[in-house]
């Protein structure tokens, strides 16, 4: 059960949040519009909606253990359509961000790994080397051969090259990690 | 209320009842009772010195028991008149045959031990009803305390400690150790919406009241935190919405959607046990005031004084409109019309619309010489008529009355009061009675007259 005691700053989660993203999520109404909106609600454990409600309620540790961050496809529709302006998709964000900071983030591992190498490729490389992140999202997984017979098929065809493309600003790529600093290791 | 008693044209009775209402529309002959004060109100200067004198105590019924008054003593600071009662249930001189002290020191002479109870009967040509509505009794709760925790009051007790000059002085303090409370839970439909407990009905106020309260408390103690159980928030009206969300975001006021299931202590703390809808978790709030949202009943007496004013009110005891929608100041008896809560619960503005449409379409009657009614009433043949009496009996709106013809005893109908129900018509034994437009004759050849038509038909085919 949850207890409201008299020690607790209830408004805590949620100003914290604010600081993070800007977000209030007091402001959320409960209206639903966005757990009805969101294209992989039937997925999630908590809904959009309830994430905002754990949040206004300083419910932190649910909200940072749920899958429903790490599913969140960043879509946005939640954040346009919400009747109070709340970008929903940026408070999800920032909920990833903790979850991994304080290591709540379990059970997801191969989501948060996917997320790193996927980051780390655009790094190294300005864009997605789709083999490099295959494989080691493979490595990560600790599945090494999945999918792995489809590799020599979509070399010949052209969906998959050796070597990564380059691009022309790479730098800026870069500054932009810098600037975000987001949460890659390394 | 002080500077309507100054109107020349408003004469304010206050400590008086209507006790009987005869007549109708522009000539209602109302007797009041007036109610002994036992101080001469033409002599008092409401010095006050008696009051401060007086050495008996009771609790204060204006500050709900919060704070104390004396035997004598002025109910709340703007009462009109400005002068003080005694109250004959707890003053020595009535109870006990000495003491006098307020007699002796009043050098008005205004104290009065021999008052009676007075009746006056005057003409009055209309008359609104505006008596508001009660608190409901939150004891009814067994597990919200049922009146036993210090710490769980109403709504009303916080707008008296919220009040600069009432019985705390403007503090919200917790009423078992007189300390100031931090943590306040607010209970919404505490009796309203509660079929078990015979209120099916929203209460209306009590979302904007309680938001008021929560950004109220948050400015007396800007550390205090309030928690909100709510069924649903209905602010249905200009900048309601607005003035709620300011509750939540300005006075960090936490909504949760739930009713409470019960209150206890812990310690010197009580926990408020409810749940939260909207994650589907229970919940426990620990606070050091809980504040029920009492639902609005009538008024006590409500029924007696509809029986006295010959108008309708409802299951729960509020007055009933002629129409819901097209009349909604207008009671079903002509010239008596309703204002306010007592009609069912509502808010300020509201009351104050419907206390303006109701005082216009009195003065609207009051204005003209003449009264236009409704053709279809009815009316008593007295060639016909027995004196039986019957209808007398049956009419709903008191507008049948004896009068004497030739010497023979008869039934007429007062017209201003007929309604054109029929009932009169319906036992009339000797068809005295008749309604306009609806007599017998008119409706037998109303009935008639297709089957005649059918019948010259048949007759026509038969040859």
């Amino acid at each position: 059960m949850k207890v409201l005691s008299s020690q607790e700053n209830i408004h805590q989660f949620r100003n914290e949040i604010i600081a993070l993203s800007g977000e209030d999520a007091s402001n959320c109404v409960q209206c639903g519009k966005c757990t009805a909106s969101c294209p992989i609600a039937l997925e999630m454990d908590l809904k959009p909606s309830q994430v905002l409600r754990y949040i206004q309620v300083n419910s932190r540790k649910p909200v940072l253990e749920c899958a429903t961050i790490w599913l969140c496809a960043s879509c946005e529709t939640c954040s346009s359509r919400c009747p109070e302006g709340i970008e929903i998709a940026t408070v999800m964000d920032t909920l990833r961000k903790l979850a991994v900071e304080e290591g709540l983030a379990t059970g997801q591992e191969q989501i948060v790994a996917f997320d790193e190498v996927f980051l780390d490729s655009i790094k190294r490389h300005g864009r997605v080397h789709e083999l490099g992140l295959v494989l080691r999202y493979n490595m990560a997984s600790r599945k090494p051969l999945k999918d792995a017979h489809l590799g020599p098929l979509m070399l010949r065809k052209g969906k998959l090259s050796l070597l990564a493309h380059r691009i022309r600003e790479k730098a800026k790529v870069r500054e932009i990690f810098r600037q975000s600093r987001r949460f890659l290791r390394g | 209320m002080t500077e309507s008693s100054q109107d020349k044209n408003i004469r304010i009775m206050t400590y008086s009842e209507v006790a009987e209402v005869k007549g109708f529309v522009g000539n209602f002959e109302i007797t009041i009772r007036r109610k002994p004060r036992y101080i001469d109100e033409t002599k008092c200067t409401g010095c006050g010195e008696c009051i401060e004198k007086c050495p008996t105590k009771a609790a204060n019924e204006w500050d709900l028991g919060l704070g104390i008054r004396k035997a004598i003593y002025k109910p709340f600071s703007q009462a009109v008149p400005n002068v003080p009662v005694i109250d004959p249930e707890i003053c020595r001189y009535f109870t006990k045959g000495k003491c006098s002290v307020c007699s002796k020191i009043c050098q008005a002479k205004a104290v009065d031990y021999d008052q009676k109870e007075e009746f006056i009967t005057e003409k009055f040509g209309t008359i609104i009803v505006a008596t508001g509505f009660d608190q409901f009794d939150t004891s009814a709760y067994g597990e919200y305390g049922g009146g036993r925790f210090k710490d769980v009051i109403t709504g009303l007790h916080l707008e008296r400690m919220l009040e600069p000059s009432g019985p705390t002085g403007g503090h919200v303090i917790r009423p078992s150790n007189n300390q100031e409370a931090k943590r306040v839970v607010f209970v919404q439909c505490a009796g309203s919406r509660d079929e078990a407990k015979g209120m099916p009905y929203c209460s209306r106020i009590c979302c904007m009241y309680t938001a008021k309260h929560a950004i109220l408390l948050k400015d007396h103690v800007p550390d205090s935190q309030s928690y909100i159980f709510y069924i649903d928030i209905r602010t249905a009206g200009k900048n309601y919405e607005e003035f709620y969300k300011k509750a939540q975001r300005e006075a960090g006021a936490i909504y949760i959607r739930g009713r409470v299931s019960k209150i206890y202590e812990k310690g010197d703390q009580l926990v408020v046990r409810g749940a939260d809808t909207l994650t589907g978790e229970q919940v426990e709030v620990e606070a050091d005031l809980v504040v029920l949202a009492a639902a609005a009943v009538p008024r006590d007496g409500a029924k007696e004084l509809a029986k006295i004013l010959n108008i309708p009110c409802d299951d729960y005891g509020f007055f009933t409109e002629a129409h819901p929608k097209l009349q909604p100041v207008e009671s079903v008896t002509k010239g008596v019309y309703v204002a306010g809560s007592c009609q069912f619960p509502k808010d300020v503005p509201d009351s104050v619309a419907m206390a303006g449409a109701a005082t216009i379409k009195a003065c609207a009657i009051l204005s003209q010489d003449e009264l236009i009614i409704d053709p279809k009433i009815a009316h008593v043949d007295p060639e016909l008529c027995s004196g039986c009496l019957d209808c007398l009996e049956v009419c709903p709106f008191d507008s049948i009355k004896a009068e004497v013809v030739n010497g023979r005893r008869v039934a007429s109908v007062v017209q201003s009061l007929c309604h054109g129900c029929g009932n009169c018509a319906a036992v009339c034994r000797t068809k005295a009675a008749n309604v306009r437009g609806f007599s017998d004759d008119q409706i037998y050849a109303q009935i008639s007259a297709p089957f005649s038509a059918i019948e010259e038909k048949s007759i026509e085919g038969a040859q």
